[in-house]
């Protein structure tokens, strides 16, 4: 099985473990990862609040490269460029005006886009591309009874909900079940992390960010799991913040669920980045027979 | 350049964004908007806008959209879709918030504390610039020159993921640089043509 | 046929046609055209002078065909065709040319309207000379009527009708008659006890000798036409034979299988596996549940039901039982469901405890329902806040689009309850807007808002048990922003209840299709015109009355089965009713007994016979669809009044203009 790649900005930064433990895990589910070539920035939801235009163009060149590189389904890991990446992709069918324009500019730059990729989440292409007995098949330590909290963050299924439900999605659940974990059910888990209100309005994110805590302590979650990077930052780095504002004491380890399934699958430590956790995640492992 | 202080400017400017919105896929349902308040019930960060969603759909229909574009509201959206997605009337909310945030750049047009243009400003200048996002460069310029408590505030924060190696401090610049600046000058020349 | 005289009579309806189409051109048009002998145009040609032109031609002037321009046949036919009758001229010598559905109303250009509107009566100018005198066909009508559904739209329109001496036959899926009102507690706006006044019509029902009623049956099969219905209705085995069974309820108290969830009481009690489901059920049997019986479902028992049966009641053995029954008419009443709460996952129900929809709320408030009449939290505490969510399933597009007309009075109704049985307990009522239209309504509203209940003008959002602040821990969280402040609210309440909308029954197509109906667009039965015919179907001797039409409530419900009841007894009360000639008909000379025919009516009515080798159609079950006339290879069935030289002649006198 073999698909595009597009690692998306944080993955070299904040986000860098996510990066590492997807292609990691990935490489143990014989699942092969092609790099988009020279990939530029998805547009995030900034690009888009300036100009909206240059916003699908910015994203379009990523589509294009994907088509001249065989048109394999694309993967995105974080949610923000898997939705830019795919709206984009959905607009640009569907509007004919917004269709031409893209293809001008791409003309510019020397590359065509005729829209036959398709725009993957790495979470949807394990579950239902792989599959869950694939999964479970190769799992070497199962995570037996470790109470996991999915947090899916607010833009993994919506607005376009094409893999999963739009409020109580399951798939990432369904992952947990499938490496001996148990999921809890708790009604926050696509609550909005405040992302890059966290920079400018920090107050409000913060917020946002005790919410989503306190729905998964109050369920006793034993660690969180997250499909974005922006919404694993927020919900793991400014924890100390949420209990300074709230007097709270959450000390909730938060992972990507790419860490937790390379756990699951055998996968050492240091190649899944997990010392670069700020949140501690020993204690929660410990809990994890090898 | 349409002037917001003048009643016709006003009015000229709501017949833009009007047919604006009308452009967008569905963007006419918001004449079916019942003002049952679902969206701003949703929102996250209602609690903290001048005018929740809803408000603003009511306030745009009356035509008094300088109302809107002067208010914290648009900032405050995380686009995290839950309007959009809850709303009876199938209203793409969220889409038209997108719409406004840039008719607020395009005018100019924002409360002193709402630091997102700003930082949407800075983060599109590094893409441009690098095409990829540099975090590291991101954060730094945006404490600096807008909020520099926040930089005090997050000060340990930035230490712990500097030494730990998430905020590398040289930018990745990508080779298609001009590939990218030919695509925006080419669609920005047609979005001043709109 | 050369020398017929031709009425040609161009209708400007107002403005509706003549808006568009240039009314005098076309007449003016039309007075040139081969046999025409008169032409005229009139504002309104369906209204007594109009009607009268057509008449006094047919006397002065000895008119022997006429055309009427005008609106859809579907609309006006059988008006004009009764005034050629009136007047003296056969009525199938009158055609309608529909220059205004057809034309008018869906053409932009004026000019492009009148030509259309020249060729689409040049149609009928040219095939009338070819339309022969046809007599319609008088059927025998039953005059036994059935009721599908014993809720209170089914009870009411049998009763009705039984007193007129018409013998009903009411058919009920359940076991006992009484539908969703026998679960409400008090009504509004009156606040009477829904089962004080719908018992004495249940037993009524079940006293009346002329109507025979058959509870815990279902149809399963309908053949026939308006008059002559011939309908299967399967008599479900309760296992218990009704003669002998008094309905003491022993049996179900000595039955060691007890926790059955009760559909009675929404799930929220439990029966054993014979049962009855209500202390006032009508009849007032006992039925075993095949699925749960552990004799019925192979496992050993030592059925004590047998022994506690003093009337020896119990048998085993029973068999369902289909009977076949003929009736000249049929009144559906199937009722609604509610529109399952769980499918909006946002309010929690089916995961948050004390997340409850409306009818589980009303089995609470019910002094004979699984609390005894005390309203109390899963964890038995009374609730000391309650929220009611209005609208949940509805207006919205995501569900059902449709307003349900009862939720905002039934919603005040709880409210009330609530505040009756517990005076300090705050209620809050999220709505977006408040519907109190009906009789009494409003004044009920503000009855409601006299007795201290909390009103927030917002559609709630969600509702969660993640506690945020100080005083939410152990709550229900509603989030919902208050419209008319302008403030989002977090309301930690004890109780929420859901008050979903009416739902189409799941099987509502379905049934539909067995009877040969249809629905509308948002599930529930379509009437025949929504204003001036609302209890009658297209197909005629069918007729629908309650919540199966749409949403609504006791009163307009109990209005409506009235109304069916007078529909069915204005048809069966004749010994005959005439049936359209328009029908097929066989040349036996030039049938060559193939079969293709008979196997492609859908409605039966082509039979062959074997002795004459020929196929032959039954002319009162013949509706006239023309499939036949299409499937024969040989052309030999031909439809009155839509004959192949017929149809030509329109083509040819569309395309001569």
């Amino acid at each position: 099985m073999k698909y595009l790649y597009f690692p998306g900005c944080s993955a070299e930064a904040t986000g860098r473990a996510y990066d590492a433990s997807a292609r990691a895990c990935a490489a143990a589910l014989d699942i092969e990862l092609v790099d988009l070539e020279d990939w530029n920035c998805c547009g995030s939801t900034s690009y888009f609040s300036i100009r909206e235009l240059e916003s699908f163009g910015v994203s379009a060149r990523n589509l294009a490269i994907a088509q001249e590189m065989g048109g394999m389904d694309l993967i995105a890991t974080c949610n923000a460029c898997y939705t830019i990446l795919a709206k984009t992709n959905r607009y640009f069918m569907d509007d004919p005006t917004l269709h031409e324009e893209i293809n001008e500019a791409l003309a510019a730059a020397g590359r065509r886009y005729d829209g036959n990729v398709r725009v993957r989440h790495l979470l949807d292409v394990i579950v239902n591309d792989l599959g869950l007995e694939a999964v479970s098949a190769r799992v070497r330590r199962r995570l037996s009874k470790l109470r996991v909290a999915c947090y899916y963050g607010c833009q993994l299924s919506r607005p376009m909900g094409t893999f999963d439900d739009p409020e109580f999605p399951v798939t990432m659940d369904q992952l947990v079940e499938a490496v001996g974990g148990e999921p809890i059910d708790y009604p926050v888990k696509t609550k909005c992390c405040g992302g890059m209100l966290m920079l400018t309005q920090e107050d409000a994110a913060l917020k946002l960010c005790h919410e989503v805590l306190q729905g998964a302590a109050q369920k006793g979650a034993d660690v969180i799991i997250t499909a974005c990077p922006l919404c694993e930052m927020n919900v793991e780095a400014y924890q100390p913040m949420v209990n300074k504002a709230y007097g709270t004491d959450f000390h909730i380890p938060v992972m990507y669920f790419t860490q937790l399934l390379g756990v699951a699958l055998g996968i050492d430590d240091r190649t899944l980045e997990l010392d670069k956790q700020l949140v501690p995640v020993g204690g929660v492992l410990a809990k994890v027979p090898v | 350049m349409v002037e917001l202080e003048t009643t016709e400017g006003v009015r000229q400017l709501h017949k833009i964004f009007l047919d604006d919105v009308y452009g967008i896929p569905g963007g006419e349902k918001i004449k079916l908007c019942q003002q049952c308040g679902t969206c701003t019930g949703s929102c996250p960060t209602s609690y903290l806008m001048d005018y929740g969603p809803r408000e603003v759909i009511a306030f745009f229909r009356a035509g008094m959209i300088e109302q809107v574009v002067k208010s914290n509201t648009i900032w405050l959206c995380t686009s995290c879709y839950y309007c959009t997605v809850r709303c009876p009337a199938g209203i793409k909310i969220t889409d038209i918030m997108y719409e406004l945030k840039r008719l607020a750049i395009k005018y100019e047009s924002w409360p002193d504390e709402s630091k997102n243009p700003a930082m949407s400003k800075i983060f599109i200048d590094y893409v441009e610039k690098y095409g990829r996002n540099y975090e590291l460069g991101l954060m730094a310029k945006f404490t600096l020159t807008q909020k520099l408590s926040l930089g005090w505030k997050f000060k340990n924060l930035g230490l712990k993921l500097f030494t730990s190696g998430r905020l590398p401090v040289k930018p990745h610049s990508i080779k298609g640089r001009d590939e990218l600046t030919k695509i925006v000058d080419v669609l920005a020349s047609k979005e001043v043509a709109q | 046929m050369a020398g017929e005289k031709i009425g040609v009579y161009v209708c400007h309806c107002g403005s509706n046609i003549a808006g568009k189409v240039d009314v005098d051109e076309v007449t003016r048009w039309a007075a040139e055209q081969p046999n025409v002998a008169v032409a005229r145009e009139y504002k309104y040609m369906c209204s007594d002078p109009g009607q009268d032109l057509i008449k006094r031609d047919i006397k002065e002037h000895g008119i022997t065909r006429a055309v009427v321009a005008a609106c859809s046949p579907t609309m006006h036919e059988p008006t004009f065709r009764k005034a050629a009758g009136d007047g003296g001229l056969n009525p199938f010598l009158l055609q309608m040319a529909n220059i205004r559905e057809h034309c008018s109303w869906v053409t932009e250009d004026g000019a492009a309207a009148t030509d259309k509107a020249k060729r689409i009566l040049g149609a009928q100018i040219h095939r009338l000379p070819l339309n022969v005198p046809l007599e319609p066909i008088e059927v025998p009508v039953n005059a036994n009527v059935m009721v599908v559904g014993g809720g209170i739209a089914g009870i009411e329109a049998a009763l009705k009708l039984a007193a007129t001496g018409k013998k009903v036959y009411l058919i009920e899926r359940e076991p006992s008659i009484g539908g969703h009102m026998a679960m409400f507690d008090k009504t509004f706006p009156t606040l009477d006890c829904a089962a004080c006044i719908l018992t004495p019509k249940m037993s009524a029902a079940g006293k009346e000798p002329n109507i025979e009623m058959l509870a815990y049956s279902e149809v399963t099969e309908v053949d026939g036409y308006v008059g002559n219905f011939k309908v299967k209705v399967k008599k479900k085995a309760r296992f218990i034979d009704t003669d002998k069974c008094t309905g003491c309820g022993l049996c179900t108290e000595a039955c060691v299988v007890r926790k059955v969830p009760s559909e009675f009481d929404q799930g929220l009690s439990k029966r054993s596996a014979v049962y009855i489901p209500f202390p006032q059920a009508v009849p007032l049997r006992a039925t075993i549940d095949s699925t749960r019986c552990l004799t019925l479902t192979g496992k050993k028992c030592k059925q004590p039901c047998v022994a506690a049966c003093g009337p020896a009641a119990i048998d085993f053995e029973q068999q369902d039982d289909t009977v076949e029954l003929e009736v000249g008419a049929i009144i559906m009443a199937t009722g609604f469901e509610l529109w399952d709460s769980r499918k909006e996952q946002r309010y929690g129900c089916g995961k948050l405890d004390d997340v409850i929809t409306s009818l589980e709320f009303e089995r609470i408030s019910n002094a004979s329902g699984p609390t005894g009449g005390h309203i109390l939290c899963k964890d038995g505490e009374a609730p000391k806040s309650v929220a009611i969510l209005h609208c949940v399933g509805s207006r919205d597009e995501n569900y059902q689009e449709f307003c349900s007309r009862v939720c905002c009075m039934y919603s005040l109704k709880f409210s009330h309850l609530i505040k009756e049985h517990l005076p300090e307990t705050e209620v809050y009522e999220c709505y977006i807007d408040m519907r109190s239209y009906g009789k009494g309504y409003e004044e009920f509203y503000k009855r409601i808002m006299d007795e201290g209940v909390n009103f927030i003008r917002g559609r709630a959002a969600e509702v969660t048990d993640v506690a945020l602040e100080k005083g939410e821990e152990g709550h229900l969280i509603v989030r919902v922003e208050d419209t008319l402040l302008g403030i989002t609210r977090r309301l930690p309440v004890d109780m929420v209840i859901l008050s979903a909308g009416l739902a189409p029954r799941a099987d509502a197509k379905a049934t539909a299709q067995i009877f040969g109906f249809g629905c509308s667009a948002n599930g529930f039965y379509l009437e025949r015109h929504p204003k001036l015919e609302p209890v009658s179907t297209v197909t005629d001797g069918i007729f629908i009355a309650g919540c199966c039409q749409y949403p609504k409530d006791i009163p307009d419900t109990v209005a409506q089965a009235g109304a069916a009841a007078a529909c069915a007894l204005a048809l069966v009360d004749n010994a005959t009713v005439k049936v359209e000639p328009t029908i097929s008909y066989i040349d036996h000379e030039k049938c060559s007994g193939c079969h293709i025919c008979v196997g492609v009516c859908p409605h039966a009515a082509i039979q062959y016979n074997e002795e004459k080798g020929v196929a032959e159609v039954v002319e009162a079950a013949c509706k006239g669809c023309g499939v036949c006339v299409a499937a024969c290879g040989s052309g030999v069935p031909q439809q009155r009044g839509y004959l192949d030289e017929q149809i030509f002649a329109e083509i040819e006198g569309a395309l001569a203009v």
